[in-house]
């Protein structure tokens, strides 16, 4: 039922910049399957981790502004690919349902808004909304032979009573996708354990340690590529690899891509249009292999 | 280690403000230990998170507010998701470093550094401009080699923009900073 | 009525905040009231001494006490009444210590309050009419409800008392958590050889007449004379034909049923006998294994039964027993850990439960006593216990302490250290929690001299690594995060009330904890005892308990049946609810809302009317608010009794 599948869509600042081939991707597959992504006109900055640092009612008042605009657009859902905007636009709503809150908050904004939005992830509203067997259903190209850790970070599902999807300790939700994909899935143990977060550029230090983890724990299981849903965590893992590898005289070389690239490869789209030349890492080998007899 | 006079050092009003602005009860943790378990920064923590919680329990607010912790904390959510008492750690810690700012604490002063001027970029743009917020940070720090390796894998693949992003809604932004600047005065 | 008013000081509990005498003083002027006088302690020898004194020399024939919680004293000042050769009901207690004194500081106010309450018991005394008890015969013979450890020590008793014991239990075996015990704490002596004889003296017992795999379908009566109707289950083996000789188990062929008796670790045939001491040991067929009953394949078990004792057909069977007291004794159950996601909810083999690890440790067990990971069969060098799981954590609904963890935690270090000399237990723990006889001590030896290494902090995750688990926990006292490399993981399960306890209680009209925990009839004074008359505990089910905590209760529940059973007639509790049969046009409608039974239709001179059953009528007083007409009274509560009360306080 595509005409259910109508979005507010709020591609976060690093979805122009840093992680465009996860926004180009998320476009890509949703036109794809019949999504519709109405961006949200003239959206502004979540004030990610520094705002809520500094004071939680300039962060909920800088995630409000886009809710208000969401509010006009006459829209119920607004969706992210982003799971620090998500959390962001999430804590603003469940705090705001404190009038004292709310009213703080308010006073802030040109418009006020008064809550009525809900929010989601791509993520859960592929899982959720269109559900899998229709994605299945849209496979051309089966994911066969390529072996990933389905890695979700630590607030895609963190808290749960705020976040509400999926399980805080052992999610699926992408896992089960790439089955769908026809991928195989490896028991990824550190699913939710932190990347280092915003970390890597005031202290590289604790992302090395904390992303050299995940490397390690992706590749003891056998893992030829890693999958992500949050724009920090593979610039973590991806960009910062080499970093990674002379900090810890370590030598992966794990492809690391977003969970939309992956979909869109096997609805067969084409790889210029998925942002794949944008990986720093590599992926050539792993896409090779696709496919190919027994990749083992 | 001196002797910790908790006649005279316990400051109940610290606990106090700290229970009101994080809407959690200090007293019901047990001190188990799981938030400081689960949190992937203790390595690097100068107090590990269950002291910061006891250190707050015990109205200890200086040497709560001088904690490297609390500026290391990445709002990662583990400590609060595992919590056996249901306590929001992550919201107390969140608040704690509110309060060292406001006391003009910054033992980390990278991260407030980086932070700030993330802050400084929406607040003058709307949004992030990831190439400004870079060199403003370089600039508060004085850091000028940090992340240059990564500027030959980045730029060439088009993922940053020279250019800051031009939203229509910036002033309204910017408005948003200048209440809250107001509002913090009063 | 003259009635005589006593103001107890209780010490200062009233004193402190009540003027006592300024209460006797107003309490002269109420209707009725020819004395008044205040007393120190009210329910001391010379308290009462001078309540006796004061009826005989005022020619009292009522009386109030203004002083604690009736539940307490009241029966104590009905008998000082009737030392004083009047009818225990012409007796009325006013709360002043719980409803005024403890819960307000206001003197004056409290002063007032507590002369009205007086005000009101006199008014509502001065309707009091003499009621007596009537005697009903009583059935020696009392029914045990679960076949552990404190189940069996109460049949015992009971029965080497002289009394008759039905002993009703749900598995096909008796013993309960302690059969599957390996060792008991602090002596570590071996479980089966300490319950086994005991279980043995219950099958030969001439007075105990065992029901295996039964549970209680209906209880109807009351105390002195209950009716129980038992469902003994389908086992599919004739136990009467069946004699334990375990040819079947050997030839049946189908091996995967679920091995509950060894805690899921190993499988069973579908026909089993859980283990070499069951009593009774007889077969049962598990249908959902079975191949003749699934698929009517196979039958190999009846080909080669020696008695004939194999029916397919068998069904679930009803029985009654008639006896007239009851122990609940049902015990507990473990806590389903797999809601920690944290530690791989159930994901992960090699981390297990304690009482798994029981089975493992057991020579009964499926490894035979040796200790051998689920995933691989390895024995494992570095095993890590971990304290507290479903215990004193809010988050998943268990804020309680489930009391013997700690112990048998430390026990199974030193039992791992005996298997595996060159093993090495970790025990991550909140607290050590052993205050018991030569409790603390062990838990000392198990540090000191098997060198168990106990870390102060919870488990915060559990994650597999090539063939181990890395068991990330704090260290508090090192103040650090700290990591294990594990073979084995056992986890401190802790106690949850068992499975269908609370249906139980609501057939046996006994009370529970939100916890599904039966309730006894006062904390400290009444352990065993319930508020429902000749329904008693024993054991577990009452919260969490280890082995001689159990025993001794199961031995305390018993002392109070043939207590209960040393008189041949017990007096009915006059304060019932009476039909007043003119008055009563037969509606029913008492019939339905009473909750316990206690009202039958009768036929009186051809019309339909109201009979209450004195002896299942406990007094609520439903059926009076719900009887149209008034025509049900409840007597020492009447209409006229309570309104004599409204208006005494209603008086502007």
């Amino acid at each position: 039922m595509s005409d259910s599948l109508n979005y507010a869509y709020y591609p976060g600042c690093s979805g122009t910049g840093t992680s465009i081939e996860y926004d180009m991707s998320t476009r890509a597959i949703c036109a794809k399957l019949g999504i519709t992504l109405n961006e949200i006109p003239d959206w502004s900055c979540c004030g990610s981790t520094p705002a809520h640092t500094v004071d939680h009612t300039l962060s909920s008042a800088l995630s409000a502004r886009n809710l208000a605009l969401v509010e006009k657009m006459n829209l119920s859902t607004a969706i992210t690919p982003c799971p620090s905007c998500l959390t962001n636009l999430k804590t603003a709503t469940h705090r705001m349902g404190k009038d004292e809150f709310r009213d703080d908050v308010n006073k802030l904004l040109d418009t006020p808004y008064n809550g009525g939005v809900d929010t989601k992830s791509v993520l859960q509203i592929i899982v959720e909304d269109m559900g899998l067997d229709a994605l299945k259903s849209k496979v051309v190209k089966p994911l066969k032979g390529l072996k990933v850790a389905a890695y979700y970070g630590c607030i895609m599902n963190r808290p749960p009573e705020v976040m509400n999807f999926d399980d805080p300790e052992h999610p699926m939700a992408m896992d089960n996708i790439l089955t769908a994909l026809g991928a195989t899935v490896l028991p990824f143990p550190l699913k939710v354990e932190c990347c280092g977060a915003s970390f890597g550029i005031p202290r590289k230090d604790i992302v090395m340690s904390l992303s050299g983890k995940l490397l390690d724990a992706a590749q003891d299981i056998g893992a030829t590529a890693l999958v992500t849903a949050c724009p920090l965590c593979q610039m973590n893992l991806d960009l910062r690899q080499d970093q990674i590898n002379s900090a810890n005289g370590a030598k992966h070389n794990i492809p690391v891509f977003y969970y939309t690239q992956l979909i869109g490869l096997a609805l067969g789209l084409d790889e210029k249009e998925l942002g794949i030349d944008k990986l720093c890492v590599s992926p050539r080998k792993v896409i090779n292999d696709i496919g190919a007899e027994d990749a083992s | 280690m001196e002797i910790v006079n908790i006649t005279k050092s316990y400051d109940s009003s610290f606990v106090k403000q700290v229970e009101k602005e994080s809407g959690q009860n200090m007293s019901h943790c047990y001190q188990c230990g799981n938030c400081t378990a689960g949190c992937p920064y203790t390595f690097v923590y100068d107090q590990p998170v269950n002291q910061i919680m006891r250190l707050v329990q015990a109205g200890q607010k200086e040497t709560v507010l001088k904690s490297k912790s609390l500026w290391l904390c990445a709002t990662c959510e583990s400590c609060t998701t595992r919590c056996p008492n249901n306590i929001d750690v992550a919201h107390i810690m969140d608040v704690l470093r509110h309060m060292a700012r406001r006391e003009g604490y910054a033992p980390v002063p990278t991260v407030k550094s980086f932070w700030d001027s993330f802050l400084s970029s929406v607040e003058k743009h709307g949004r992030v401009f990831e190439i400004g917020l870079l060199a403003s940070y370089i600039a508060k720090t004085g850091r000028f080699w940090t992340d240059v390796d990564l500027g030959p894998k980045v730029l060439p693949k088009g993922k940053m923009h020279f250019k800051p992003p031009q939203i229509q809604g910036k002033e309204e932004v910017q408005k948003i900073f200048n209440r809250f600047k107001e509002e913090s005065r009063k | 009525m003259k009635i005589g008013v006593f103001v107890c000081h209780c010490g200062t509990n009233i004193e402190g905040t009540v003027d006592t005498a300024a209460v006797a003083a107003a309490s002269r002027e109420f209707p009725g009231v020819v004395f008044a006088t205040d007393t120190m302690y009210a329910c001391s020898e010379p308290g009462q001494d001078g309540i006796i004194e004061a009826i005989k020399e005022h020619k009292l024939d009522g009386v109030v006490v203004a002083s604690c919680t009736p539940r307490m004293h009241e029966p104590t000042f009905r008998r000082t009444l009737e030392r004083a050769g009047l009818n225990r009901y012409l007796f009325e207690m006013a709360n002043i210590r719980e409803h005024v004194s403890w819960i307000g500081k206001d003197r004056e106010a409290n002063t007032n309050k507590s002369a009205d309450l007086v005000r009101m018991a006199a008014a509502k005394l001065l309707k009091n009419r003499p009621l007596f008890s009537k005697q009903f015969p009583v059935n020696k013979s009392v029914m045990v409800v679960g076949g552990g450890v404190a189940g069996i020590q109460a049949a015992l008793d009971c029965a080497n008392g002289g009394l008759k014991v039905v002993l009703v239990e749900k598995d096909t075996t008796i013993g309960g958590k302690m059969a599957k015990l390996d060792k008991t704490f602090p002596t570590v002596d071996c479980s089966s050889c300490v319950l086994g004889p005991l279980m043995v003296d219950v099958a030969q017992h001439p007075n105990i007449n065992l029901h295996a795999y039964s549970e209680i379908e209906e209880v109807n009566g009351y105390v002195g004379n209950f009716e129980i109707k038992v469902k003994k289950k389908a086992s599919y083996v004739d136990w009467d034909a069946c004699t334990g000789c375990g040819l079947c188990v050997e030839k049946c062929p189908s091996r995967k049923a679920t091995d509950f008796f060894n805690e899921k670790l190993a499988t069973t045939k579908a026909i089993n006998i859980p283990f070499p001491q069951a009593i009774p040991k007889k077969a049962k067929i598990d249908p959902d294994f079975c191949m003749k009953i699934q698929k009517d394949k196979c039958g190999v078990c009846a080909k080669v039964c020696p008695s004939e004792a194999i029916d397919f057909t068998q069904k679930d069977e009803f029985i009654t027993e008639n006896v007239g007291a009851v122990v609940a004794a049902t015990g507990f159950d473990l806590f389903d850990w797999t809601v920690y996601g944290q530690y791989g909810g159930g994901k992960y083999p090699d981390v297990i439960t304690s009482l798994q690890y029981e089975r493992m440790l057991s020579a009964s067990g499926p490894s035979e006593g040796h200790i051998k990971r689920p995933s691989d069969g390895k024995e494992p060098k570095n095993v890590v216990f971990i304290q507290c799981v479903g215990s004193r954590d809010k988050s998943v609904g268990r804020p309680y302490c489930s009391g013997f963890c700690c112990m048998y935690t430390a026990k199974q270090t030193i039992l791992t250290k005996d298997h595996i000399p060159d093993s090495q237990s970790h025990v991550f723990y909140m607290d050590i929690r052993s205050p018991g006889k030569l409790y603390d001590e062990f838990t000392r030896r198990a540090m000191e001299e098997y060198g168990a290494n106990y870390i102060r902090g919870r488990v915060s995750m559990i994650y597999p690594k090539g063939d181990n688990l890395v068991v990330r926990g704090a260290d508090t006292l090192m103040g650090a995060q700290v990591e294990i490399d594990a073979d084995l993981v056992v986890l401190a399960v802790g106690a949850e009330a068992s499975v269908g306890a609370t249906d139980l209680a609501k057939k046996l009209r006994i009370s529970y904890d939100a916890y599904g925990f039966f309730m006894e009839g006062h904390p400290k004074l009444k352990p065993v005892e319930t508020n429902t008359a000749g329904v008693y505990l024993a054991g577990a089910c009452q919260g969490p308990k280890d082995i001689p905590a159990s025993v001794a209760q199961g031995s305390a529940a018993a002392s109070k049946v043939l207590g209960l059973f040393s008189q041949d007639m017990l007096a009915s509790d006059p304060q019932v609810s009476v039909v007043d049969i003119k008055r009563c046009i037969g509606c029913g409608k008492c019939i339905q809302t009473c909750p316990f039974g206690a009202i039958k239709e009768i036929d009186f001179r051809g019309m339909k009317k109201a009979d209450v059953i004195e002896t299942i009528c406990q007094g609520c007083g439903i059926c009076t608010s719900t009887c149209p007409q008034g025509a049900v009274q409840l007597q020492h509560f009447t209409d006229n009794q309570i309104l004599a009360e409204v208006n005494a306080i209603c008086r502007f």
